[in-house]
């Protein structure tokens, strides 16, 4: 039994969550100045919502605006509750669910990409393999000598998880990978 | 507000900061000096345009200047140094941010080459206070002092009101740069959605036309949307018939004597109330956020209504409770539009009302507020009778400190107009409402301003009376003294075997010595037939008073919605044995605090 979602005697009434979480990426264009990335993570910690994925950066550089990418998990009603608090900031000038918004247009999901930057060291059967595998998932060498390459990969990240976990007994040494980058489909802007 | 006279005058950070506060119509500031903001108090020393009222410590300038924004619909301002009075200023921000007030706090700030080097008396002002205001600004350069003090004011006072910070560097302060008169260019990220959707408000009008078992629940949302707001309230509640309830931050909005007024809703609320709520089949919520002290337990809260709820931040709505037409809007043009479309289609059917006027009529006579009153002691809920019966034809002004007393007076002091009741209900800060009410008689210095006190709250904030002294605010601290943190015994009471763990004060200091120590003057009251002349008494003393009424010792707030309860479980106090009490929270409930 989870004593939590009992009535606590102190008259916080805690319910217990009956809708699904889901996974929903989020476009928020904000002024580009101090502070605004900490306004937005904050709100997430203090008002205890997730952080699954989080991409930044400046797009419009005359209008000083930036578009963070948000991939967050919670059930329709907090993912609600995260895009009106959301736009409470002041600085943020909107808030996009891209994945209820594919979902109106008929899409299953918003088009998403990572990319991720794969260090893999070995000699022999294993070295060949490796640049046999990455050339399969159309991964590119940036970087590579005589015991080691550097492959950069792009795509969702399901198939960046499955390359990762293909070069691990083929000596992967380090992953760095961005988050997720997000755009509706059609030719409207968010 | 622009005069050829101020466009890009070259001056100080210093000045400009006294300059915009004078462009923006503040006439007072609280405030603490410190080291970095002393070149803003030389500036403040050689003028006397905007009037500076030193408090004791940071906590009371700011809530005090709660006070002064509550009671006068500005914005309240606040000055204090950098680190310890910037902390110090947090309680009061997060106090303003709960209950919507709009606060401008300027703080100074080490000098910019300085920040990040763990200077003296550095903190990450900006950081700290990010969660606990509206918005906030460190200023590096000098020449965008004045237009972020004038945006500054422009959140502050705009959309849903809120306490707003400005960090200001010693070095900015110093800095000569170019002064901007304010202008109204507001950042385009920043427009709050004032008018209501009349497609909606047509369909709430066309739901609350076809109700048979209405009831408008009110908040603070119409106090802040401005007297005309309050004014339209009490026509949509005439023009209706609608019966009407309140939070505990919206108490005056609509007159306590009207005749379709129902009393506070809520925790403490009134039986006839919290029925209402709960059976009602369309409620209308104007300006108020369904905060689980209105609520009780959400599964059982009103459960066969359709719901109406009009508030000006979008994230209320549907936070915690579904709404069937939510209006986003501010509370007055939302309320004008409603009142109009009234009179133009929907008919007044008031004759269908009767059958539900005769059941609230049912649940009001249980008197939920009776108590039993006491020949020898004071009943705490007869002191707050009286102090209304003796105060309610002046120029009264209430504050509040928090707990017991605090319900007491919300029950039992009746507001008939907006403005006049100053209360920290979402932070509940013990400590409110000394400062707010010298806040309040700075505002009004003609009113008769009462703090109505708990013994162990103004405890917290005790030094301002040095404060007020100084600035001539004769305030009335009427403590409701039952030596005990009445509000925490009580809760130990329901829930933890009435063992008073640490709830009560044996070392009580003399309040009237207090008093006269610091320079007021001091009243004690200890029987009922001495209470009238005793109120009378602390009312024609110009001088802060500290009214030491003796009460009851062991006196419990009723009626109330224990834990875990809906609004149709309520502890009524003629039901309130010392076993019902006891037994208000199952075993089950109890173990699992």
């Amino acid at each position: 039994m989870n004593a939590q979602l009992q009535p606590t005697g102190s008259a916080y009434f805690i319910a217990k969550e009956t809708e699904k979480p889901e996974n929903h990426t989020l476009s928020v264009l904000v002024d580009n100045e101090p502070g605004v990335l900490a306004r937005v993570i904050g709100l997430f910690s203090g008002r205890g919502y997730n952080i699954e994925s989080l991409t930044v950066s400046e797009t419009e550089h005359e209008k000083h605006l930036s578009r963070i990418t948000i991939v967050t998990r919670g059930t329709p009603h907090v993912l609600e509750q995260i895009k009106h608090q959301l736009e409470r900031i002041v600085p943020v000038h909107r808030v996009v669910d891209l994945t209820v918004r594919s979902h109106e247009s008929g899409q299953e999901r918003p088009l998403e990409r990572e990319l991720a930057l794969v260090k893999v060291a070995g000699t022999g059967e294993a070295r060949v393999e490796a640049l046999r595998l990455a050339d399969a998932f159309r991964a590119s060498v940036i970087d590579a000598n005589t015991e080691h390459f550097i492959f950069e990969i792009t795509g969702k990240g399901t198939k960046i998880d499955q390359f990762i976990a293909i070069m691990k007994p083929l000596g992967l040494v380090e992953i760095c990978r961005t988050g997720v980058a997000a755009l509706n489909r059609g030719p409207q802007a968010m | 507000m622009s005069n050829g006279q101020n466009e890009r005058r070259e001056m100080t950070g210093a000045e400009m900061v006294v300059q915009a506060l004078k462009d923006n119509g503040v006439k007072h500031v609280f405030g603490y000096p410190g080291g970095a903001v002393l070149p803003i108090y030389d500036e403040i020393f050689q003028q006397d345009e905007v009037e500076h009222i030193l408090v004791r410590h940071e906590q009371g300038a700011g809530h005090a200047a709660e006070g002064y924004a509550r009671s006068t619909g500005k914005a309240g301002v606040m000055l204090v140094t950098s680190g310890p009075g910037a902390t110090n200023a947090v309680t009061p921000l997060q106090d303003a941010l709960m209950d919507s007030i709009p606060l401008v706090c300027l703080t100074g700030q080490v000098p910019t080459s300085l920040i990040g080097s763990d200077a003296f008396q550095e903190c990450d002002t900006v950081g700290i206070t990010r969660p606990c205001t509206k918005h906030n600004w460190l200023v590096k350069d000098v020449n965008e002092l004045a237009a972020t003090i004038h945006e500054a004011f422009h959140v502050a006072t705009t959309g849903r009101p809120g306490p707003v910070v400005v960090d200001i560097p010693k070095d900015v302060q110093f800095a000569k740069g170019f002064y901007v008169p304010p202008q109204i260019a507001p950042r385009t990220s920043y427009q709050p959605k004032v008018q209501g959707d009349l497609e909606k408000i047509k369909a709430a009008v066309e739901l609350m036309a076809g109700a048979r078992k209405p009831i408008i629940y009110s908040g603070g949302g119409v106090i802040n949307s401005g007297p005309e707001a309050s004014h339209l309230l009490r026509e949509l509640v005439d023009l209706t018939g609608f019966p009407i309830t309140s939070t505990l931050m919206g108490l005056g909005a609509y007159p306590a004597s009207g005749k379709n007024w129902m009393g506070m809703l809520g925790m403490h609320g009134t039986y006839e109330a919290n029925m209402a709520m709960h059976d009602c089949d369309v409620m209308i919520c104007i300006g108020a956020r369904f905060d689980d002290r209105i609520t009780g337990r959400l599964t059982a809260f009103s459960p066969n209504s359709k719901k109406i709820h009009i508030d000006i931040d979008p994230s209320s709505i549907n936070k915690n409770v579904h709404t069937e037409v939510p209006i986003i809007g501010d509370v007055g043009r939302v309320l004008e539009d409603m009142v109009r479309l009234w009179r133009a289609g929907a008919k007044a059917d008031k004759k269908a009302l009767y059958p539900w006027w005769e059941q609230i009529a049912k649940w009001r006579a249980r008197d939920s507020l009776a108590y039993k009153m006491n020949n020898d002691v004071i009943m705490p809920q007869y002191a707050i009778e009286r102090l209304y019966a003796l105060t309610k034809d002046m120029d009264t002004y209430i504050t509040t400190e928090v707990g017991q007393h605090q319900m007491w007076a919300a029950q039992h002091y009746h507001f008939e107009k907006p403005n006049r009741w100053m209360t920290s209900g979402g932070l509940g800060t013990m400590g409110y409402g000394l400062p707010a009410a010298l806040g309040v008689q700075i505002a009004h210095p003609d009113a008769l301003v009462i703090d109505i006190a708990g013994d162990a709250s103004v405890q917290m904030t005790m030094q301002e009376m040095s404060a007020a002294v100084q600035h001539n605010a004769p305030i009335k601290i009427f403590i409701l003294n039952n030596q005990y943190m009445g509000m925490v015994r009580q809760w130990q009471q329901l829930l933890h075997g009435n063992r008073l763990s640490h709830s009560y004060t044996e070392a009580m200091p003399d309040f009237v010595k207090l008093a006269e120590a610091y320079g007021g003057h001091g009243i004690r009251c200890e029987k009922p037939d001495e209470l009238d002349d005793a109120i009378k008494e602390m009312i024609s003393v110009r001088k802060p008073v500290l009214f030491d009424c003796r009460v009851a010792t062991l006196a419990n707030c009723f009626p109330m919605i224990p834990s875990g309860k809906a609004h149709n479980e309520m502890l009524l106090p003629d039901e309130a044995t010392d076993e019902a009490v006891a037994n208000a929270i199952d075993a089950k409930g109890r173990e699992l605090v």
